[in-house]
């Protein structure tokens, strides 16, 4: 199946994707890797007031390739890291914000648990920079940019941002990890 | 700004002994510095055609919807990108060159040192996304230089020419590369190591990627030798590989990790093996995982023009 949602996605909207379907995005994304999760989750643990609100919101696995002109950030080159990196700090982020979709590449370990029945985690083609860039439309604000550019928080505001395919669904089905068992089995029979 | 050393040497109307003597070695810093900025502007944004002729080949081959439809995606990826000529992924990647230097080129400058202001300049006139880090603080430089960066391989060769290759490399494949140190008696556990790494490493690498193998020399050498394996042409593969070759890249695609490992036929494009003596007592393995993107672009200066 495919599906052309709009954000903020409410419950509904992720619980009826089922892994493998195709999605495309509109509207505003969070970028956020390892720093700035690390630094998330340092802040909530002291009970510090976040720059930005995470509830209903969709998070970006991606360092971008950002230039600033006249004041104005704009998008260069912006497709998604590995996931795999934010699979330890992703369970507990999840448990502070009603976080709606991940967005990266390469799936993710032991967060299924994390996304039954509110989140979806959904896989960007690797290295298609330019092909994200083009559904950009524009950069609405940037937090944290002492992390330096790939690692800050950006808002983005994308158009029929995809194609994305769901890698874990909101049922517990992965896709991605699917994948790596039946390549298991392959391996063992060689 | 152009500096002092920037302005290119004037042009040396001589008789033909003396224009061969000066223009066979008129390699400057400012053509050095330009060249640099060239290919990095080449790499970053096109993609050899032998790369693009074996993803299209894939795309054609693959029977998963999932799978065409990310190869579909890739292609036009790369179409965006030259066209519009901006980097065809945000990792830039850490800069690595290969430089072959003519044994009769003689150069009145600091070779590393205009290499290094190409890297300064293309970063911010590409631009080029920041990666350079230091290990510890994880202190970004901003301008993908630092201690050791970007990584400069030299080589001595005949002639009066200097040839430049970079090849820049994402962190998302290179942190799935894996040396071992096999026993001397282990050559059969060879095949095994490349594809437990291609295993491990699942989607996590952008498949399909290029496999560069070294086997022997010693701990680094070894690794030397998978890296610059991943420049090897992909053009009429498989028939350019070794039965060794393509055996495990029959293996390897057999796993259907598949583009993205989304799952599909296409894991990896090409396996590209390169050996080197080692001790008798030793068997170095150094695989190096390559995503889609196998960047790189060559310029050669000097010579006889």
């Amino acid at each position: 199946m495919e599906y052309h949602l709009t954000i903020p996605l409410c419950k509904s909207d992720v619980t009826q994707l089922n892994a493998g379907d195709i999605i495309y995005l509109t509207g505003t994304v969070f970028t956020a890797r390892d720093e700035a999760h690390a630094r998330i989750l340092e802040m909530e643990e002291k009970g510090e007031p976040l720059p930005f609100d995470f509830d209903g919101a969709v998070i970006y696995h991606c360092g971008p390739l950002m230039q600033q002109i006249d004041n104005k950030w704009r998008v260069v080159a912006a497709g998604p890291t590995t996931s795999g990196r934010m699979s330890k700090m992703t369970p507990s982020l999840l448990e502070r914000f009603d976080v709606r979709a991940l967005i990266g590449k390469g799936g993710m370990q032991n967060v299924s648990e994390s996304l039954k029945d509110r989140c979806v985690y959904l896989a960007y083609t690797g290295g298609c920079a330019a092909l994200a860039a083009e559904s950009i439309k524009n950069v609405s604000n940037v937090h944290w940019l002492d992390l330096g550019m790939p690692e800050a928080v950006w808002e983005l505001d994308v158009v029929e941002f995809g194609p994305l395919v769901v890698g874990i669904d909101s049922k517990g089905c992965d896709l991605l990890s699917d994948v790596r068992e039946n390549a298991k089995h392959a391996f063992s029979r060689i | 700004m152009l500096s002092d050393y920037e302005t290119s040497y004037p042009y040396i109307s001589q008789p033909s002994i003396l224009r061969r003597l000066f223009l066979t070695c008129k390699i400057t810093k400012y053509s050095v510095v330009n060249a640099t900025i060239d290919i990095l502007k080449r790499a970053e944004t096109q993609l050899p055609s032998d790369v693009i002729n074996a993803l299209e080949q894939a795309q054609m081959r693959e029977t998963s919807q999932i799978a065409k439809a990310q190869l579909s995606a890739i292609l036009q990826n790369i179409e965006i990108a030259k066209e519009h000529s901006i980097p065809m992924c945000q990792d830039t990647g850490i800069l690595v060159f290969f430089v072959e230097l003519g044994r009769n080129v003689h150069l009145d400058f600091n070779l590393e040192d205009a290499i290094i202001k190409g890297v300064r300049r293309a970063t911010e006139s590409i631009p080029l996304r920041p990666n350079a880090v230091d290990p510890l603080t994880r202190k970004n430089s901003g301008n993908n230089t630092g201690i050791g960066l970007p990584d400069i391989k030299y080589e001595l060769v005949d002639g009066d020419k200097i040839t430049i290759t970079v090849a820049p490399k994402g962190a998302g494949s290179e942190n799935m590369s894996a040396i071992t140190m096999l026993n001397p008696t282990e050559v059969d556990s060879i095949r095994n190591f490349i594809l437990t790494t291609v295993l491990n490493a699942g989607g996590m690498p952008c498949p399909p990627i290029v496999v560069g193998v070294g086997i022997g020399g010693s701990f680094d050498k070894a690794a030397r030798l998978a890296k610059s394996a991943l420049l090897s042409d992909l053009e009429n593969d498989p028939e350019n590989m070794t039965e060794l070759e393509r055996d495990i890249l029959n293996d390897i695609n057999s796993l259907g990790i598949g583009p993205m490992g989304l799952g599909g036929d296409t894991t990896a494009l090409a396996v590209h093996i390169k050996t080197a003596h080692c001790h008798t007592a030793s068997l170095p393995v150094a695989v190096n995982i390559q995503c889609w993107a196998n960047r790189h672009a060559s310029v050669t200066l000097g010579g006889d023009e």
